[in-house]
């Protein structure tokens, strides 16, 4: 591989920039099971990067450990060229990092509409005493936030279901609200667990779209896990493998297509 | 009207009020619940606790006088002086917000992520000690509280009716003013809910706790916050029942007439804790005017319950509280 401290070109044309997140060494151990042994990678500005394996292979808690609901027993997390501290999942959000769920965690009993300005809550700055007679500074700041937001609501086609109850739609537009939460937080990081799980192809072709245009237009740095591997190597830029928690591949999805110890994890090869 | 109607017409009215005082109390135990999946058994005694302190500081007494007299042999009692109610009000509630900082620091804290059994008997642990804190503090007797809110009979309904149906109601006007009160308390707390950023975070901490947490919201400041105002809501109960009988320990057993209302009205619903107050307080002066008198009264001590048994068993949710659905 070439050097690469100041980013790349892809085959597209898109021009991808130095390192936005290192993941150096990262062990993280629950009770005696180890779920990432030892992992290294990075993720640059502008990149689309998956992260695939088999089931159980620990891709979900590396993502929870980006996120900062798991904290690793070893390893180093270093975000725009500092040393992260342990912190809490609310902290490392307020850091500019959003996600979303496997199982979507969205608020099932609030509209479209509020759960995506909750969003926008880390970006909002008026202090309590405003907030309170919600008057001037505070109301002014909500309508800017909801400008924001309808921005987003239409970026991501979601227009005529903004006053419903989020508890009362169908698994695929609750996948896209979850993604119009994320998106409004502008996060410098995106992170997005299996967001096509258990969609129709459609639904999946739809979801495609709307990361790639998120990539595109906000030039929004996405990590991603993905099972469906046609839709992994379309989408991504470089992709991690890993399998039973080791890293077994790092590379552009060329180089995965062609990496045999990639090839014999997913079709099983006899350890003997 | 035929006089058995208005006898029953006051007292519906008169259960009406009544129920809003229920509803006062349910309130606090609804705020918490929802945000935090907590049942706070010390609803009541932080009422109580509030009414205390507030007479205390109103009236100047200095705190712990008690101990620190038998301490150091000295005879301290009062600062001497007498705080205008607002001032005392304003203070009383700046040591509601004070207390549930602590209770999030020194109790809170330690219980993330426990079963919420667990954290019931916390808060029953809190209730024990803030009960004798507040003795410890404000010392024991009964005391009377008096920010200056009107009582007696409203003359002029009095007068209207009297004029009108040959038949004066009689109702109090603490009843009425705890009326206002109670309204414009439910007023400002679903606005704030409904269009603040603090209240949009705490309806997603009562949503899901996970997704809060990758939107950026704090846990624990939300936490501390909705202690806050229930601690702001139970001074407000804790002036009106103050006011009606007096401050003294048994203030902290209205908690006990909130537990129906909150099995009516749903354990999750602010709206039903209003509705289950009322329905409840109703209820229960019909029930006594209609059924008592057949079988000997005193029905206003049982009925409440029997009736939040009926519904436990047709309606366990409550008539607002979320569907229970469980998933197999």
């Amino acid at each position: 591989m070439t050097d690469m401290t100041e980013g790349y070109t892809t085959a597209d044309g898109r021009r991808i920039g130095p390192v936005l997140m290192d993941l150096r060494n990262i062990t993280l151990r629950f009770g005696g099971v180890e779920a990432i042994k030892n992992i290294s990678f990075d993720i640059r500005e502008g990149e689309i990067r998956a992260i695939i394996g088999p089931n159980g292979a620990g891709k979900s808690s590396m993502l929870n450990v980006i996120s900062g609901f798991y904290h690793p027993q070893e390893g180093e997390v270093w975000f725009r060229g500092r040393k992260r501290p342990p912190m809490k999942p609310y902290e490392v959000a307020r850091q500019g990092i959003a996600r979303t769920f496997q199982n979507i965690a969205l608020f099932e009993g609030m509209s479209v509409l509020d759960n995506i300005m909750t969003g926008r809550l880390t970006l909002m700055k008026t202090g309590m005493l405003s907030q309170a007679v919600w008057w001037g500074r505070a109301q002014r700041e909500e309508v800017a936030h909801r400008e924001k937001v309808e921005r987003i609501i239409d970026f991501l086609e979601i227009q005529s279901i903004r006053k419903t109850p989020v508890g009362r739609l169908p698994y695929g537009l609750k996948k896209r609200v979850e993604l119009a939460r994320a998106l409004a937080a502008e996060p410098k990081l995106l992170l997005l667990d299996e967001p096509m799980a258990g969609m129709n192809v459609e639904e999946k072709e739809d979801m495609c779209r709307f990361i790639l245009d998120v990539n595109d237009e906000f030039g929004t740095t996405i990590a991603l896990i993905e099972h469906d591997m046609g839709v992994v190597m379309d989408l991504s830029d470089r992709v991690v493998v890993m399998d039973y928690g080791k890293k077994i591949g790092d590379g552009t999805p060329d180089e995965i297509r062609n990496n045999q110890d990639v090839i014999d994890a997913y079709l099983g090869v006899s350890h003997d | 009207m035929p006089e058995q109607m208005l006898f029953a017409t006051e007292a519906a009215l008169n259960g009406l009020m009544a129920g809003v005082m229920y509803s006062l109390v349910a309130l606090g135990f609804v705020l918490i619940f929802k945000a935090s999946g907590i049942f706070n058994y010390a609803q009541g005694v932080m009422a109580l606790f509030a009414a205390l302190t507030l007479v205390g500081i109103q009236t100047g007494q200095i705190p712990f006088s008690h101990l620190i007299n038998a301490i150091f042999g000295t005879d301290l009692h009062h600062f001497g002086w007498e705080l205008p109610a607002i001032v005392a009000i304003v203070l009383t509630g700046l040591v509601m917000i004070l207390l549930a900082v602590l209770i999030e620091r020194i109790v809170l804290k330690h219980l993330i992520n426990q079963e919420p059994i667990i954290l019931f008997m916390a808060t029953i642990g809190l209730a024990y000690f803030l009960e004798g804190f507040g003795d410890l503090m404000w010392g024991s007797d009964i005391k009377k509280l008096d920010v200056g809110l009107p009582q007696g009979i409203n003359e002029t309904i009095d007068r209207v009716t009297y004029d009108a149906f040959g038949y004066g109601f009689f109702i109090d006007n603490l009843d009425i003013v705890a009326t206002v009160v109670a309204g414009l308390l439910v007023l400002t707390l679903s606005l704030f809910s409904q269009y603040t950023k603090y209240g949009r975070a705490l309806r997603a901490v009562a949503d899901d706790h996970q997704a809060a947490l990758s939107v950026g919201i704090s846990l624990r400041f939300i936490w501390i916050l909705v202690w806050s105002i229930a601690g702001i809501v139970a001074l407000v109960a804790g002036i009106m029942w103050g006011a009606k009988s007096g401050v003294q320990f048994s203030l902290s057993l209205i908690a006990l007439k909130a537990l129906p209302v909150l099995m009516l009205g749903g354990f999750t619903s602010i709206p039903g804790a209003i509705v289950g107050g009322l329905i409840i307080g109703m209820g229960e002066k019909l029930f006594e005017f209609f059924v008592g008198p057949m079988i000997g009264g005193a029905t206003e001590n049982w009925f409440a319950y029997v009736l939040a048994l009926v519904f436990l068993v047709f309606r366990p949710q409550g008539l607002f509280g979320e569907r229970i659905i469980e998933r197999v």
